[in-house]
This record gives structure tokens, sequence and C-alpha cells, in this order.
């Protein structure tokens, strides 16, 4: 299994938002997501990384581009996670059927948490660029989402 | 607003504060006031025969302080004091406050007035933020970083990385 590549349409799914909302591929068109698949809330390098990604919202707002972060906790864990951050990314549950979303994505770890990746779809729902880190402990810089958005 | 797509770590410039012998091999550290393992770095760091220059990385959504020390460390470095500022900071985290900034400041005889004003200025936050994103174009996602000859090393360095950097 491997992250959707470049050109790939975005698959159907069904996310939980905090509000218990479903979030689907619906919502993804009209605008440029950015979605940020991590292992687990309360986990330092998720911390670091939703920290470090928080700093750039205004330059990806720019850019006319939403960030999402998706895991497979609980829509109130999440919640909590968000909280304890202070964070304002939005976040997306992928909790039950659990990492149904990460699977149709290509980054459902073999123990069913995601894998640590960043999939840019653009206003169409179509794929345009996507990394996978190479291990769950390593941290995708925020420079590669802005070579990412080069692609849309 | 900054173009953060990805770019080589700036060289040496003016802005960048050394320590150490200019013939030993250089290293630049991108690092934060409020990280704990960036006091490791710097404890690890401080003995080893390595031309350090500091870089800031303060990410104010990780810690409230971040940029306030920052900006402090820079204000203290116009007085001629960037590293006795920096090296207390490392030394106590815990006291990290303005009042506790304020009793830095006395200790090393700075004037208060114009530390007070240049740690609250634009061109201090500026310099601060622009430091931090040149890191992040350059790739640093965490702190502390090190950067030799090119090679990017996440987390304080242990023995056997001192040990190579310094040949």
């Amino acid at each position: 299994m491997s992250v959707l590549a470049p050109g790939t349409p975005a698959p159907q799914f069904t996310l939980m938002t905090q509000d218990e909302q479903p979030f689907t591929r619906a919502d993804l068109l009209g605008h440029t997501s950015v979605l940020v698949f991590y292992p687990y809330a309360f986990t330092s390098v998720c911390s670091d990384q939703l920290t470090l990604y928080e700093e750039v919202l205004p330059e990806l707002a720019q850019r006319g581009a939403t960030l999402y972060a998706i895991s497979t906790d609980a829509v109130h864990s999440q919640a909590a996670f968000r909280h304890e951050l202070g964070s304002s990314i939005a976040q997306l549950s992928d909790f039950e059927p659990k990492g149904a979303t990460c699977r149709a994505f290509g980054v459902l770890h073999e123990h069913g948490h995601p894998q640590r990746a960043l999939v840019i779809v653009d206003s169409g729902a179509i794929v345009r660029w996507s990394h996978q880190a190479q291990s769950t402990s390593e941290l995708p810089g925020a420079n590669l989402i802005f070579d990412g958005l080069d692609a849309v | 607003m900054s173009d953060l797509r990805s770019a080589p770590a700036p060289g040496l410039s003016d802005a960048d504060h050394l320590r150490g012998d200019p013939a030993w091999p250089l290293v630049i550290l991108y690092a934060d006031f409020t990280c704990p393992r960036c006091a490791l770095a710097h404890e690890r760091l401080r003995g080893a025969p390595l031309r350090v220059a500091f870089r800031h990385f303060a990410i104010a959504a990780k810690h409230p302080r971040a940029v306030p020390l920052a900006c402090a460390v820079e204000a203290a470095g116009r007085q001629g004091r960037f590293w006795e500022l920096h090296d207390a900071l490392f030394a106590d985290p815990a006291h990290t406050d303005d009042p506790h900034l304020w009793a830095h400041a006395g200790a090393l005889r700075l004037d208060l007035e114009r530390f007070e004003r240049d740690r609250r200025s634009q061109a201090v936050a500026e310099l601060v933020r622009e430091q931090t994103r040149a890191g992040m174009r350059a790739g640093v996602a965490v702190t502390p970083t090190l950067i030799a000859g090119g090679t990017f090393a996440p987390g304080p360095p242990d023995a056997e990385l001192i040990a190579r950097l310094t040949g």
C-alpha cells in the first residue's frame, strides 16, 4: 500500500468533524486541501508536526489552501489533542470504520494507524501531490507542503 | 507573507551569532529557548571544539514564550550580551517570564530601557521570524537541528555525532 499518486481522483470517503458531522469527498471541492495524515494524537512528533504547521497557516491561506489533520483517533480524543495544542487546525476522525479513509488514500499502516503522510488535493478533488515519510518518526518539513502546492 | 518553498539554509551573515574558534568546524544550530532538548544540545556542544552559529527557530504555537525569549536574546545581543543571556536562559529554563528577564538584564548590566525597547521592536521580531522561516525553507522541522556541511542532524547531538563533527 502506498499513498495515492498525483493525478489520482480522491476516493469517496467519510470522516467525522469535531462537530460530529460527516466530512466527505464533496467537502474537498472548490478549494485546495492539504490532508495531513498523522499516527496518534498526543504523541511528541505529531504534536511537533501540528504546531509547526499551525505556524504557517497564514501562508497556506495566502496560497488558497486549507489544512486538515486526519488520524484514526476518536473525535473526542482529537478534540482534547487540539485543545491541548491550542491548535486551530481542523481535525477529521477516521475512527469508524477505523482506518477506512486512510486505506482509501493508501496510507493505512499495518498497525492500524495512519502513516505520516501529506496529500494535496485540488479544487476538483484530484490529488496533485503526495508525500509519505519514510518512517512515522520523521516529521515532514513545512517547506515540502509549499513545494507541493506548486503542483496545483 | 513569506515564500516557504524549499531553499538552502542561508550562508553566514552579520545576523548570525558565532561562538568558538574560527578554525574549528562550523555547525549551524537552529534552536528555541523553551525547548528542553535544545538546552541539552547546548550542554553537549559547549565543551566541543566546534564553531557554533546560533539561529532562532521560534514557533509561537509550540510555546507562548518561544518568540519573546528569542527576541530578548537578540535584544541582549544589541548590547553585546547575546551569549550571556543565551546561556542564562538555557541554564534556568523554568524562569522565563518578564521579571526573570529583567533580573537577567540587571545581572548582565544591560541598559534596561534599551533592552525593553529592543526586545519589543519590529526589527528584532522580524529578524527572529525571518531566521525561523529560513530554517523552515531549509527543511528544519524540529528543535534542535544542527546543520554541518549540508548535513542535517535533528535532535540533541550525541557523543558520536560530536566526535564526527569535530573530525
